[in-house]
């Protein structure tokens, strides 16, 4: 069929925009293309590249003396001492040993702490995931259901996280059953509702395509609208990470025993800022993993996306 | 006992309406009525084109013959049968692209099969057999975005026909697509209608589309929406866009439809001064 070819060839005139890069110089469309061709490195290059501005300009200010050490010690002075710090972690174990000098090595307490609030950011995460987005399918797939438990969802939601820790203390004692519930109650009502303004976003044309079909309420559910949510709800999932990562920190900070809430809290009882900000940067660095992570993920589960990002990049 | 209060359809037509009519949100204050007392018989293999101005309640009706909305008054039938639910033998085509951006291009086509449990390789044949008609068996395991927009409107086709349609409900499709484009597409759209049999209902505000493809053209009054007349059009096909037959139609209609457009601005700036 000639249709074929003709709408072919129209279809890679429409896709091939390069106005943009065009309008640039040659060498410098040239140096973008090098780089492009290292896309993973170039992005680990800006990376250190912001970072180590923004650790540039404190290590500025105080070589100019503006930030007194005391208070606001500069990079190299909290990361230098990696083992003095890495002792403080050592409440990891102080309880359970009973002796703060013994137990494990700087690096290894500071490892135990790590994983242990990972631990409980990751099911944090998982069960309020699975519970929101269970609870928000199900408000708009039960009439009844919807009438009954929206209004209590859009209540509980502007609640502050603080506002649960007593509950997570009476509910759940110590340990991890009580940080692990603080971020699922801090998350689970806002996505909750973020599921169902995903699934209200749904192209209607989507399920009238389905319906025609002989769809029943059941298969629209689950094989338009669930994937047809997929990608929205990736990315709500991945702006609560930040907030569970800010919750677990406020809920380990009292009842928990060990884990990098504990640690700031040692810090600020001790008045230690270097251990502060040595924190600060392990949960930065442990944030931006989980993060990383997570756009993996969300790039292999959701094939179908275009990459929008480079269309911005061209205005 | 039935047949003294429902009121006797012919089976031999595809489509039939009845004093139909149509009123967004009844009964509320921002109650809008759409659609008035439309009276309209479709018969098998027609194709008929539905031209009027925007917000005319054109597309209206093709959601109610699709029976995906219920018409508030009057009856609408399919094949002797009352509209009561959507249906595969009425297949809906719409605008913007209704393909399935997760699903490769076979498993989008079919879809409707997998709905009603039919096994892989059926499918895929069925698929095949379907993309073929379009000329898109090459595309079978692309996934939609990779496709320009006219090869996936022809993907949607090819989605309505696997399920082998009586009627192929057709809303402004071409209207996104390129004006070379569009017009290769109203050619295949015509081989596609004379190979499957089917009837097929058109909505456009394109007056060039109206001369190309039908074989009635229902022209709409604006708001409410109501036929306010029917011009058959009997120039064989093949049509050359330029014959006089053509201009001269394309004249007449053009006329008719000016009247209703002015209308319909009109009443557009009328409500925009009340609010």
């Amino acid at each position: 069929m000639a249709v074929v070819e003709r709408d072919a060839t129209t279809g890679s005139a429409a896709t091939g925009t390069s106005r943009p890069a065009a309008a640039r110089p040659l060498a410098v469309n040239r140096l973008f293309a090098s780089i492009a061709g290292w896309d993973w490195l170039s992005k680990a290059w800006w990376t250190c590249l912001s970072v180590g501005l923004f650790a540039g300009i404190w290590e500025l200010c105080w070589a100019m003396g503006w930030a007194d050490p005391q208070l606001l010690p500069p990079p190299h002075i909290f990361l230098s001492n990696f083992g003095e710090q890495g002792k403080f972690f050592n409440t990891a174990t102080r309880w359970q040993v009973g002796n703060s000098m013994e137990g494990p090595s700087a690096f290894e307490s500071v490892m135990i702490t790590v994983a242990a609030t990972t631990m409980r950011v990751f099911v944090g995460l998982v069960l309020a995931s699975v519970l929101a987005i269970g609870i928000g399918v199900a408000v708009r797939y039960w009439h009844v259901f919807d009438k009954l438990v929206l209004p209590t969802v859009t209540l509980l939601s502007p609640v502050s996280p603080i506002a649960w820790l007593p509950v997570a203390i009476f509910l759940f004692g110590i340990g991890n059953a009580p940080a692990i519930f603080m971020v699922v109650v801090a998350l689970f009502f806002h996505m909750v509702l973020a599921t169902i303004a995903q699934i209200d976003g749904v192209s209607p044309n989507l399920i009238n395509v389905a319906r025609t079909m002989g769809a029943s309420k059941r298969q629209i559910y689950g094989r338009v609208i669930v994937p047809a949510i997929l990608p929205g709800m990736l990315q709500v999932l991945r702006m609560n990470l930040f907030g569970a990562w800010m919750v677990v920190l406020v809920a380990e900070s009292t009842g928990v025993g060990y884990g990098m809430g504990q640690v700031i809290m040692l810090a600020r009882n001790t008045f230690n800022p270097s251990l502060v900000f040595f924190t600060i940067a392990v949960i930065g660095v442990l944030g931006f993993a989980f993060d990383w992570l997570l756009r993996l993920a969300q790039r292999r589960i959701l094939y179908w996306l275009p990459d929008t990002q480079e269309k911005l990049r061209g205005l | 006992m039935a047949s003294d209060s429902a009121p006797h359809f012919s089976s031999r037509d595809a489509v039939v309406c009845r004093g139909v009519g149509k009123t967004w949100a009844a009964g509320t204050r921002r109650a809008h009525e759409a659609l008035r007392d439309v009276d309209l018989d479709i018969a098998p293999g027609e194709f008929v084109v539905f031209l009027g101005p925007s917000g005319c309640g054109k597309s209206t009706l093709l959601y109610l013959v699709a029976g995906l909305e219920e018409a508030t008054d009057g009856r609408i039938a399919a094949f002797g049968d009352p509209v009561e639910a959507p249906s595969p033998e009425r297949s809906l085509i719409f605008q913007e692209t209704s393909l399935f951006p997760w699903l490769t291009v076979w498993q989008n086509v079919s879809f409707g099969l997998s709905i009603r449990g039919v096994g892989i390789e059926e499918r895929k044949q069925i698929a095949r057999q379907a993309l073929q008609r379009v000329g898109l068996a090459e595309a079978m395991d692309k996934r939609p975005d990779e496709l320009s927009g006219g090869m996936r409107q022809r993907v949607a086709v090819a989605r309505a026909l696997a399920m082998r349609p009586k009627v192929l409900l057709m809303d402004e499709p071409f209207a996104a697509l390129d004006v070379q484009t569009r017009s290769r597409m109203q050619d295949f759209l015509l081989d596609v209608w004379r190979d499957s049999g089917a009837s097929i209902l058109f909505v456009t505000h394109h007056i060039d589309e109206a001369v190309a493809l039908a074989d009635r053209v229902v022209i709409f009054t604006a708001r409410p929406g109501r036929i306010k007349t029917i011009v058959p059009i009997s120039i064989p096909r093949p049509r050359d866009p330029f014959s006089p037959q053509c201009e001269a139609l394309r004249k007449e209609l053009t006329e008719l439809l000016r009247a209703e457009v002015d209308r319909a601005f009109a009443e557009q700036e009328a409500l925009a001064d009340a609010v």
